[in-house]
């Protein structure tokens, strides 16, 4: 294995972190995640819009990791639960920025797949992403799973700024995918 | 036919469809990680209701979030919305409700204005 999860897990944690978490990703835990950072939020009396524009982004992105979670078989991190495994970290960077990072297994064969419709967009203007939502929206072969991209469509419009991204080697059927997105 | 009356939670909005006053209205967060569970019955009552439609159907959205996978669903009530509308001397109007510099509401409520050929009334309230 060419990652270190842990080391790269603690890295990921830079600025004033709000939320960090590595393991199962469950409804339950998506909901209590949700409530635990709008409190906080709340509590350091962010703009309306910041929160809104915070709370939106952070829904798709844990709904993503959840639906589209991939566990290589026998993997274990020594967390007690690592069905549906993922790693997430909230935190503020400064005054007016924000940054969310994820971090999941990704199947090789759906990695170009994925890799392309992250370029995608952040090829495109807001104009562009809006057309392209507009279309992907008023598919019918849509999955039910908020599948299309759609998330990630949505994620580029409402924060404007560009997805930076790796993909790392870890066997011959797994990559592990970071993503971090900064809101401001 | 019977009314829809949903209790609103943390991710799923409160819900009533009326028929007898021709009122539809969904209200709150809109964020369940299964949307068409949650969707699929108020999109079947949409089909039955056209055919004992009111002369007019008023649609009144007021959603604080809503999730993408909520949006194809949405899209889905508008569609029938949009099938009720189509019908003679049926009319339907859709209210679509967004706080005030909540662009990205506002925003949203034009997409589905541009998709669908429905009347559309942007309505600003005091957050």
């Amino acid at each position: 294995m060419s990652i270190n999860l842990q080391t790269w897990y603690e890295q990921m944690q830079v600025g004033n972190v709000i939320l960090a978490y590595k393991g199962s990703i469950s409804s339950d835990l998506i909901s209590n995640s949700l409530n635990q950072i709008e409190e906080k939020l709340d509590s350091d009396n962010e703009s309306l819009k910041v929160k809104r524009r915070i709370y939106n982004v952070l829904v798709e992105v844990l709904q993503n990791l959840y639906h589209h979670l991939e566990i290589p078989p026998g993997f274990n991190d020594g967390s007690q639960n690592t069905d549906k495994y993922g790693l997430f970290v909230f935190s503020k960077l400064n005054n007016t920025t924000f940054k969310i990072s994820t971090g999941n297994f990704v199947k090789t064969k759906d990695y170009q797949m994925l890799k392309d419709r992250l370029d995608q967009i952040n090829y495109l203007t807001q104009d562009e992403l809006k057309d392209l939502y507009k279309l992907v929206l008023n598919n019918d072969e849509f999955s039910s799973k908020g599948g299309g991209g759609l998330g990630f469509i949505d994620i580029a419009r409402k924060t404007g700024n560009k997805y930076e991204y790796k993909f790392v080697d870890y066997d011959n059927k797994y990559y592990f995918f970071c993503l971090d997105i900064t809101v401001n | 036919m019977d009314s829809i009356n949903i209790e609103g939670t943390s991710k799923t909005p409160t819900v009533v469809f009326n028929a007898e006053s021709g009122k539809i209205e969904i209200k709150g967060r809109s964020i369940p990680e299964n949307s068409i569970e949650f969707y699929k019955p108020l999109v079947d009552w949409l089909d039955s209701y056209a055919e004992t439609a009111k002369g007019l159907t008023e649609v009144n959205i007021q959603l604080e979030y809503f999730n993408t996978s909520s949006s194809k669903c949405i899209l889905d009530v508008f569609k029938k919305l949009e099938n009720v509308h189509k019908r003679e001397s049926k009319e339907v109007i859709i209210n679509w409700y967004y706080e005030e510099d909540d662009e990205d509401m506002l925003e949203a409520g034009e997409d589905y204005q541009s998709i669908l050929k429905i009347p559309f009334k942007m309505i600003e309230i005091e957050s």
